[in-house]
Order: C-alpha cells, then sequence, then structure tokens
C-alpha cells in the first residue's frame, strides 16, 4: 500500500479485507509466547484453570452474601407486607420510605458484585421493578429521576431542556417517551399491576408470595451514597415522600464508610421521612481470608503463587484497597503470565494429564528441564551413573519427571493439612508469635523453612506452657484436619495423634495420683511472680519454673505434653519445607513478583523519570547507551534539559539553561570546540529548548515563578 | 372560638364540614375564605401563605379547594425539575389532557401564556382558578422571571386566577432585585401546645375512650413538645408508643383512671424513643421490635451514629492522617514537625499567641496535593513508591467524603482537599496504625 504519485493530496486507503480479521483471546496469548509448540494446549489449560477460579469465587461471594441479602430480602418483604395492614396504628403512622442502609465497607470495586446479585435475587423473589443508579450519572435531579424511570419502564425518557435528546426523535413514535415525573411512574405502576393482576395474578410467581406481590414495591438502589450530592438526593427523597401513598418506594443505600454519612447527609426535615434499618456485611479482611482459604492453600488447583508473589498481591489489598476482586484480579494476572511465559506449564495440570503430557514432551523440553534450578540440584545428588542417565536419556528422564510429579502433589497433599494444624495450634497463642491468620503463616512457610524461625521456638515454648484442657482442644481441632485428608501419611499421623488423645483422656481417669513432691520448690518461684514484673520478665521466670520443673521431675502430663509436640515439630518439619525445595516446583510456581508488582502497581512518575534518565531503556538506540548514568549528548532534547535541570537549585535560570543547552547539543552536532559558532545559540537551537521546557511544564517537572520574570521554578527533588 | 365560616356564595353545609376539617385553624381559614371572594368574583392576583413546618398551610388549602371543589391545580415546586412540568400539570388539570399536550418541547414562559389565553378563551372561567405552588422557596433558583410572571398571571392571561404560593420563609427573602408585583401576605402561626394537644385528640384508638387518649397525648406532648412541634412526626410518635401505654391496662394492673402509675410506666419508654427513634437512630419497624422484645434484649439494637468505625487499607489511613494534620497545623510548622534535623526555631517566634489552640476552632484550612503527598511520605513509616494507586486512593478518599475537594475540578494542575473528618475519628484512625497524632498537632503543643 503505498502511492507512487509525487503531487502531494489526500490519499484514500479502504482497509484490506484480511487486516479486518481480529484477533481472538488464543492468537494473542500465542504471539509471542516462549515455546510455540505446545502454547495451544497451554492457552486451554490457563483458560480451564480460570474458569474454574472464577466459577469458585464466584460461589464463594454469593455464599458469603447469603447472610445480609436474604436479610435484606425479608427486610423489603416484610416493609410490602406491613404497608397493607389497615389497623389504627398502621393508620395513624406517618407513612415512612423503608430504607436499608447497607454498609458494605471502603472497597468499593467489590461493591458491583454484590449489588447485581442483590438485585437478581429481588427480581427473583421479590419484585420485578429494581433500579439501581450510580452518583456519577446523577448530577442533577433531572438526571437522577431520569435514570429511576428509565430503568424501571424500559422506555427513554424526555427531559425537556436535554440537548442530547435530537437522535432520540427519530424513534420517538415508536418508543412513546415519557415525562421526566414520577406521577408518569405512578400511573405506570397502577397500570402495570392492575393488568398484571386482572390477567394472571401470580401464574409466573409461585404461590406463597402471591399474597405480597400484589403490590410489589419499588426498589431503587442507590449504589455509592457518599458520591451523591446532598441536595439531589434531599429533594428525590422529599418528591418520593409525597407519592408514598400511592407507590410502594422503597430505597437500598450503599455505604462505603459508615451510617452516620446518613445523618451528615440528610438533615432530621429528610431524614423523618425515611424508616431506615442497618444491616452489615462481612467485612472485607474476612472475605479475602476464605478467598484464600478455599483459593491458595487447596489442592483443589495446581496453580501456585511463590511467596513473594503473594507478598505483593497481599500488600496491595492490605495497603492500598481492600478489594477482593482485585486480588483475584491479581492471581489472574500470575495465572496468563505462568502458562505465558513458562513453557513446562504444560505440566501444571491435574495428576491424570500431567503425567500424560509428560510422556509428550519433546527433546527441547525435556532440555529445558535439566535447564531448571531445582533439577540441576535434584541431579547433583544423584549416583553418578545415574547422573549420567538422567542427562541423557530421554525416556529414562520422562519416568523419573512422572515421579517427580507425583512427589510434588504428594507434597502440596502434605503441606495443606500441617500448615492448618500448626496455624490452630499458633494462633491463639498471646502476642501472635506466627501471625494471627494463616495466611501469614502460609507466606512464613513459602519463604523458608519455618522451624529455624525464631518465632516458631518462642511459638513452641509458648505451646509447651499450655494447660491441658486447652491443648486437648487444639489438638482435637488439628485431628479434624487431618480426617480431611486422604493421603496415608496424613492418615497415620492422625493415628498417633487419636492414640495422644487417647492417653490424654487416661490420665484424666488416673489423675487420683499422690501429689507431686515437686510442690515446695515450685511454690518459690511462684511467690516470687507476685511481684510486679512487665511481660518478658514474666515469661523469663515462667520459662524458668518450667525449667526447675522439668529438672525435677516431670509429672505423667507433661511428659505427654512434651510428647504430643515433639510429633506436632516432626510432622511440620518433614511437611512444611518451602517449594522451592521441591524438584520441579517451577512449572506449578508462579514467581515473578516484579511483572505483578509492574502491572497492579504502576509507578507513572518514577518511569517518566526512567525514561529521561536512561533513554536507552525505551528507545533501544545504542548511540544512547552510556555507562556512568550520565546522558549523552545525542540524548533527545528534552533528556539533556531534565539532566541540566537536576543540576540547579529551586529557581532557574532560563538564559543559563539556554546556554547549557546549546553546548551541549553543539557537542551532539559534532562542531570544533575552538571554533566561534561552538555553542552559539541559533534559531533552530532556541526553539528546539523552548519546546523541550514546554514538554517538561508539561509533565510536571517545572512551573512558571512570578518571583523572577526570567526563570521557573523547580517542582521536584530527590530520587523520586 | 366562632366555630362556623361564613362567607356568601358557598353551600352553608359545606362551610361547616370544612371548619370540622380543620381544628384551631378557623381563623386562617376564613382570612382566606374572604379573600376568595365569592367563586364567579376576581380574586387578588397572588397570595403568599408563610409558616414553619407543618403549621398546616396545604392542608388547610386543600380542604377548601377539596371540599368547595374550586377548580384548581396544585403543584409542588421541588417536583418540578423543569418549568414544562409545572405548565403542564396546571394546563392539565384546568383544560384536560389535550390542552397539555399542546405544549412544545421545552416550552417558555409565553409558550404557556399562550396556549392558556388561547384554552381559557375557548373555556373561560366561571368560578375563580386556583393554582397552588407548595415550596415555593424553590421558585427562587428557577428561571429570573418565572416568580414576578407567576405574581400577576391573572393580568397576563386575562383570565379569573388566583395563584396562591406556600412557603416556609418570609417574603422579603423572596423580592427579586428589580422589584414585583406585591402578593398578599398571610401568615400561619405555630401550632400552640393547647392546639396540639386537641388535634392529636382527635385521632383517638378506636377501642379505647376519649379521656384515655387525651391523658397520653398530655404525656407525650409533656415530653416532646421542648423538641419538636411538627404535627406529622407528633402523630407518628403517638401511634409507635401507644400500644406500651396500654400494656398495663392489658395486664390488669391498672386502671384507665389512673393516670399517675400509667405515666411512671411511659415516661423513661418515650425518653428512650426521644433518643433513638425521633433522631431515626432505629427505624420505626425495628423500634415496635424492640417493644416486643424482654427489656433485657434492648441492647442489641445499636443505633446507626453507634457504629462510627471504618476500615480502611494502610495507606488511606496514613493519607488521612497527613490530610488531617496539613489541615490544622500551619504550614510554617511543617519544618518543625517533620524535617529531621530541623536546627533551631525560637520558641517564642514558633509559638504565635492567636494562632495557638485556635486551629481547631476555625477548622480545617485547605492545602495543595504537594504539602499532603510531603507530610505522607514523612509520617508513613516505610519507603513509599509513588505509586498510581497513591494517586487513586486520594480520589476515593474523596468521594468517601473524608476528603474534600476546594479547587475546582476542572483544575487538575494543582488540587487543593480539606480534611473532611472530625478529632475522635482521626485519632481512633491513627490508634490502630500507633502513630500519636496528638504530638504532631500545633494545637496540643
Amino acid at each position: 500500500m503505498s502511492t507512487s504519485s509525487v503531487s502531494k493530496g489526500c490519499f484514500v486507503f479502504k482497509p484490506s479485507a484480511k487486516k479486518k480479521k481480529t484477533l481472538s483471546l488464543e492468537d494473542h496469548f500465542i504471539h509471542g509466547c516462549e515455546g510455540a509448540d505446545e502454547s495451544k494446549t497451554r492457552f486451554n489449560q490457563c483458560q480451564d484453570l480460570w474458569d474454574q477460579i472464577k466459577t469458585d469465587t464466584e460461589l464463594l461471594q454469593d455464599e458469603l452474601n447469603t447472610k445480609i441479602l436474604d436479610s435484606l430480602l425479608d427486610f423489603t418483604r416484610k416493609c410490602s407486607s406491613t404497608r397493607q395492614h389497615n389497623d389504627w396504628a398502621s393508620h395513624m403512622r406517618a407513612s415512612e420510605i423503608p430504607t436499608a442502609a447497607l454498609v458494605l465497607g471502603v472497597n468499593v470495586p467489590d461493591h458491583d458484585m454484590t449489588f447485581q446479585s442483590l438485585s437478581e435475587l429481588l427480581r427473583q423473589s421479590v419484585t420485578p421493578h429494581v433500579a439501581s443508579v450510580q452518583a456519577k450519572e446523577c448530577g442533577a435531579l433531572k438526571h437522577l429521576i431520569k435514570r429511576v424511570l428509565e430503568r424501571l419502564l424500559g422506555t427513554d425518557v424526555t427531559v425537556d431542556d436535554d440537548e442530547e435528546e435530537e437522535t432520540e426523535q427519530t424513534s420517538a413514535p415508536l418508543h412513546k417517551s415519557v415525562h421526566c415525573s414520577l406521577s408518569t411512574l405512578c400511573d405506570w405502576y397502577t397500570m402495570n399491576t392492575k393488568k398484571s393482576y386482572s390477567l394472571t395474578p401470580g401464574k409466573k410467581r409461585s404461590s406463597p408470595v402471591k399474597d405480597d406481590l400484589q403490590q410489589p414495591p419499588i426498589v431503587i438502589i442507590f449504589k455509592d451514597l457518599e458520591a451523591f450530592n446532598a441536595r439531589v438526593l434531599q429533594d428525590f427523597i422529599l418528591i418520593c415522600s409525597r407519592y408514598i401513598e400511592r407507590l410502594p418506594l422503597m430505597f437500598i443505600f450503599g455505604i462505603a464508610t459508615s451510617p452516620s454519612t446518613i445523618q451528615h447527609m440528610l438533615p432530621h426535615s429528610v431524614s423523618s421521612l425515611l424508616c431506615i434499618e442497618l444491616f452489615q456485611s462481612l467485612s472485607c479482611t474476612q472475605h479475602l481470608a476464605t478467598v484464600i482459604d478455599k483459593l491458595i492453600l487447596t489442592t483443589h488447583f495446581p496453580f501456585k503463587l511463590n511467596g513473594k508473589v503473594m507478598q505483593v498481591l497481599i500488600s496491595i489489598f492490605l495497603y492500598h484497597d481492600f478489594s477482593v476482586r482485585n486480588f483475584i484480579k491479581g492471581v489472574q494476572l500470575a495465572l496468563l503470565e505462568h502458562f505465558h511465559s513458562q513453557p513446562l506449564s504444560v505440566l501444571c495440570c491435574r495428576k491424570k494429564e500431567a503425567l500424560l503430557n509428560v510422556m509428550q514432551l519433546g527433546h527441547q523440553d525435556l532440555e529445558r528441564i535439566r535447564q531448571l534450578p531445582s533439577f540441576k540440584r535434584y541431579v547433583e545428588k544423584q549416583e553418578p551413573q545415574e547422573q549420567e542417565h538422567l542427562l541423557t536419556d530421554d525416556t529414562h528422564l520422562k519416568e523419573v519427571c512422572r515421579r517427580l510429579i507425583k512427589d510434588l502433589r504428594k507434597y502440596h497433599k502434605h503441606y495443606y493439612p500441617t500448615l492448618r494444624c500448626l496455624h490452630t495450634l499458633t494462633s491463639s497463642l498471646p502476642r501472635y508469635p506466627l501471625g494471627k491468620q494463616i495466611r501469614e503463616l502460609h507466606l512464613i512457610c513459602l519463604e523458608k523453612n519455618v522451624w529455624e524461625n525464631e518465632e516458631y521456638q518462642s511459638a513452641m515454648k509458648l505451646l509447651k506452657m499450655m494447660a491441658k484442657d486447652e491443648l486437648i482442644s487444639l489438638l482435637k481441632k488439628c485431628a479434624e484436619i487431618l480426617q480431611h485428608s486422604k493421603s496415608k501419611n496424613m492418615k497415620s499421623a492422625l493415628l498417633l495423634l487419636e492414640a495422644m488423645l487417647a492417653k490424654f483422656k487416661q490420665l484424666d481417669t488416673v489423675v487420683a495420683e499422690p501429689p507431686p513432691p515437686a510442690e515446695e520448690s515450685i511454690t518459690s518461684p511462684v511467690k516470687n511472680l507476685q511481684k510486679k514484673m512487665d511481660l518478658f520478665q514474666l515469661q523469663k521466670a515462667l520459662l524458668e519454673m518450667n525449667e526447675s520443673r522439668r529438672s525435677k521431675k516431670l509429672s505423667p502430663f507433661e511428659v505427654l505434653r512434651n510428647e504430643a509436640l515433639q510429633f506436632i515439630d516432626s510432622l511440620v518439619q518433614s511437611h512444611l519445607s518451602p517449594p522451592e525445595s521441591q524438584t520441579l516446583y517451577e512449572v506449578c510456581y508462579y514467581s515473578s513478583s516484579a511483572t505483578v508488582r509492574r502491572h497492579l502497581n504502576a509507578a507513572p512518575r518514577t518511569s517518566i523519570q526512567a525514561a529521561l534518565n536512561s533513554p536507552f531503556y525505551y528507545l533501544q538506540n545504542d548511540r544512547l547507551k552510556s555507562e556512568d548514568g550520565s546522558v549523552s549528548n545525542a540524548a533527545p532534547d528534552i533528556c539533556i534539559v531534565y539532566k541540566l535541570h537536576l543540576e540547579c537549585g529551586r529557581l532557574i535560570n532560563l538564559f543559563d539553561w539556554l546556554e547549557a543547552f546549546a553546548t551541549v547539543v553543539s557537542a551532539a552536532e559534532g562542531n570544533d570546540p575552538d571554533s566561534d559558532s561552538f555553542g552559539k545559540v541559533d534559531d533552530v537551537k532556541h526553539a528546539r529548548f523552548i519546546r523541550a521546557v514546554s514538554e517538561l511544564e508539561f509533565l510536571g517537572f517545572i512551573k512558571s515563578t512570578k518571583q523572577k520574570t526570567d526563570h521557573v521554578a523547580r517542582i521536584t527533588w530527590g530520587g523520586c | 372560638m366562632s366555630a362556623l365560616l361564613q362567607q356568601p356564595g358557598y353551600e352553608e353545609e359545606r362551610l361547616q364540614t370544612v371548619s370540622k376539617k380543620l381544628p384551631c385553624r378557623e381563623v386562617q381559614a376564613g382570612m382566606l375564605l374572604s379573600l376568595m371572594g365569592q367563586p364567579h368574583q376576581y380574586s387578588y392576583p397572588s397570595i403568599f401563605i408563610y409558616g414553619h413546618q407543618s403549621s398546616g398551610k396545604s392542608h388547610v388549602l386543600n380542604v377548601l379547594l377539596k371540599e368547595l371543589e374550586l377548580p384548581h391545580a396544585t403543584v409542588s415546586f421541588v417536583e418540578c425539575v423543569s418549568v414544562a412540568l409545572l405548565f403542564e400539570q396546571v394546563l392539565l388539570s384546568f383544560f384536560g389532557c389535550d390542552a397539555a399536550s399542546l405544549l412544545p418541547r421545552s416550552p417558555s414562559l409565553s409558550d404557556f401564556v399562550r396556549i392558556y389565553r388561547q384554552q381559557s378563551s375557548q373555556s373561560p372561567a366561571k368560578q375563580t382558578r386556583y393554582i397552588v405552588m407548595e415550596k415555593a422557596e424553590l421558585l427562587r433558583d428557577s428561571d429570573a422571571n418565572l416568580l414576578p410572571a407567576l405574581l400577576r398571571l391573572q393580568e397576563l392571561v386575562e383570565d379569573n386566577v388566583t395563584v396562591i404560593l406556600l412557603s416556609e420563609i418570609v417574603w422579603d427573602r423572596f423580592r427579586p432585585n428589580t422589584g414585583c408585583f406585591e402578593p398578599l401576605l398571610l401568615h400561619f402561626p405555630d401550632y400552640s401546645k393547647g392546639e396540639l394537644q386537641h388535634i392529636l385528640a382527635q385521632d383517638r384508638n378506636p377501642s379505647y375512650s376519649d379521656e384515655f387518649y387525651s391523658a397520653y397525648i398530655n404525656i407525650l406532648l409533656g415530653v416532646f413538645y421542648s423538641v419538636c412541634r411538627d404535627l406529622r412526626e407528633l402523630r407518628h410518635l403517638a401511634a409507635l408508643n401507644f400500644s406500651k401505654f396500654c400494656e398495663p391496662l392489658a395486664e390488669g394492673k391498672v386502671k384507665e383512671t389512673d393516670t399517675h402509675k400509667l405515666w411512671r410506666n411511659i415516661e423513661p419508654h418515650l425518653k428512650k424513643a426521644m433518643q433513638t427513634v425521633y433522631l431515626r437512630e432505629v427505624s420505626s419497624l425495628q423500634w415496635e421490635q424492640m417493644q416486643q422484645m424482654e427489656e433485657k434484649e434492648n441492647g442489641a439494637v445499636r443505633g446507626l451514629s453507634a457504629h462510627t468505625h471504618v476500615e480502611l487499607p494502610y495507606y488511606s489511613k496514613f493519607l488521612l492522617i497527613a490530610a488531617y494534620l496539613a489541615s490544622f497545623n500551619p504550614a510554617r510548622t511543617d519544618k518543625r514537625f517533620f524535617v529531621k534535623h530541623h536546627g533551631k526555631i525560637k520558641k517564642t517566634n514558633f509559638l504565635k499567641k492567636n494562632e495557638k489552640t485556635s486551629n481547631h476552632l476555625l477548622g480545617p484550612k485547605p492545602f495543595p496535593l504537594d504539602r499532603l503527598l510531603a507530610i505522607f511520605y514523612s509520617v508513613v513509616d516505610s519507603r513509599v513508591a509513588p505509586t498510581a494507586s497513591i494517586f487513586s486512593q486520594i480520589s476515593s478518599l474523596v468521594t468517601l467524603q473524608l476528603l474534600t475537594q476546594v479547587s475546582h475540578g476542572d483544575q487538575i494542575d494543582a488540587p487543593k482537599y480539606k480534611c473532611a473528618v472530625s478529632m475522635d475519628f482521626i485519632c481512633a484512625i491513627s490508634r490502630t496504625v500507633n502513630f500519636e497524632i496528638i504530638k504532631y498537632l500545633y494545637d496540643f503543643l
């Protein structure tokens, strides 16, 4: 596609038919993918996994929301039914608009899903008339009314002085557009209910709720109450309250902060028109905990995140947005990246398929396996002959790989129950040495051998001081966890644990023993304890006491306790090693935390600065490369100007700046430094300078100042 | 009180029912009637009625116009998102749908006048037509020519029409700069305690005697009269609490006449109602449920304002703290608080008398984004990269109304903010991140 014409003019190029074909998701995935042979299978695997994760999380979300949604539905039903009572009290009472204040927490991105399922549920079980509005589409009262009407009536609504109505004119005869007022809604409602009542009352709906539904309420959901203009909201409520006798309206306020916002936004004269009831949703941290529990800490999904990626995702959640949806998006990103960049991710799927896929690996893939650091470590541990075999014989390698994959699965099967056991034991200890939440413990375990951790030691020490009842109840919980596991190792561990629990029980029956003779020796430190001391001293004293007691003679309970803890310790040591120690862990674990961070937590300023400091990074031009971090004088003008401005103080003299610029640029042009014209400012350089400076101003590095006429002020300082 | 309204031209019986329906408003109703004159007579072009909320303005007019079957159009101005709606409703109720549909899209005042004249020439008024405008104070925000035109609509359309404006504020606040036709002013005073008692006692519960109910109303007014004179609200409260009042009666503990015992029973209950259901801390439904529950469980339902705790992401908390500091500390003291080696700052210079202790009384001051971020980076204990999500957190704090943007939204160059949270709130927030905010506040130095 080119024009051979030399004349100036406009040329029209029609897009060719071929180019029109839009790329499918798969094509995007395969494009630029490493190891293109199996990219298709990898894409499918990735897709399957994501679908599964998505449906699972959606189910989870629904489950978590059921409680609050149920109570909300109850509320709506109750409201619509009390309206029809006809006794003295309800006649006397001012008819308030029933309002549910739904406190959802500050994680605004997650609210959409909640509201969606809420309005679906409402439509299914209470009323067909549900409209939800957002603050950004309702700047003025008429827009709010318009949106509400549109959503309820399903037709166009005219607001008379709207400009964009011109397009609607043509379709006007078809859709008879209606006036933007609540009386329209009122007429529509009476017509609608009458119609449905006379035709087939409750044919579609189930019979028990039929009575309520003679007057199905109209529910209006305000998704983000805080963002609404208070004035608009007040007026809207005033209008609605004029129609409440004829129109069974109902509001749901979605509140992100605290319910007292309502009182801040609405004066008493308006809020007295409402009958506000409060509904509190699950906190987002709890939500995250369940999501992690069901999504991450399970053998269900072969795809795993390594410690650093987990850390990035969790810290984005805790530090920045509290949004579970974004967390799941992060997992999705990691999933895509993993399957995209790691050719060996073909093996990251269910056991059967993985074993099949191993057999189908080509020579190139096997070479890749040999290159894996974890595999290299494995090879080094083998006998020399075996090493030879592994590195040369492909079929043998495949056999070994099958075994290794099985081992990896087994590791996961042991890891999670053990993690949960350890968490139940340590989560109630004072000061939470291993974290309150299981995700913290998981992070520690992913990083390094947990038993070498200082916190682990102190947790164990605390456990060794635990009272009998507590310990037994905790151990029982552990036994419950182990019961769910099906692997052999865990079953045998369960048997051991149960035997130990039985022994603890026996202690109870044989408790009639004479009191331990060590009584006297213990009393003296106990006396010490009565003195005032801080927590640290207390702990120390207690430890000493423990020590002395042990050195004397251990009671049978203490012996048993130590035995139990030793057992737990051995369990931890054998199953909670970090994934990096496992051979072939790279297949399942995604480890590029930098990529995730770059994508999810972008730093625009840093990248601009990187571009200005080292243009080579973006332009990929070898001439721009320089070793000592200085900008080569062949760099784009803006980079030179930027570099020069870094050397200045708060106020920059424009003329000096221009001179310096001209010198640098002349050097780049290869002019003779001794010649007269060197460093002279000519028109072109002047123009280039002006442009660069205005670009810099646009990027927000400098601004004009009134303090001195020919100066500009610098805005940024320091490294960032 | 001369109970009967008298005005020639109306049926005697009708006037009687009207006066029955308007207890304690006979004077005003009589005044209105005499202003309106006989149905066929021309009335004064515009009447302005003002009085507090629920002093019976709309009620009196509605009853008069309905019972005497006078042609009228009642419009609440709050509903009129555009003037077209106002015109349409007026035409609709005077001349039927056909006339209303004659209005062009986005009609102007002259369109309205034109169509009105056209219609009224076809069906001239035999009786005075009334246009009642509720919430007339909103008229001031609409087009400048609307109010003056409405005031002399009679002249404009050359028809026997009277415009009645109802408002909660006085006429002086309405009068446009350019001057206008002065309407007749009519004031509706608040109901006195006796009048309230009289009105409320009228809607008694059919299963109880008159005296019993009026005793109840007496007790109710004794508690609520000092805080609330809104008839609607009082009636609502009366309905909500009546069942509790009757409780000892149903149990057979006291007789209907034993007012003192009944008072002892109900008074604490009403006091509690004043703190909860009257302020809409709990809903009326919840209040009724609470009454049915045992006393012990009553604590279970907490009011709206009891939930003040807000969970925020870690950096949002620090951003909010930084915003609070920026709002309540003078900018020149930042160096003292946030620079490690700030050198010597003279104490006398630093602590200016007039600035001291006054910052919290004066309320938050605006600050630029740069200052917020500078303070943020110095109070947060770890190194934070200036990522996009830090900036988006600022804007989400604005949407949550914890910060307010002072400068106009268009100005993206150097936005200014104010911190909109209270001292208690920020103290609670900083406690969760172990930050001693008091040490950093100039007022508490």
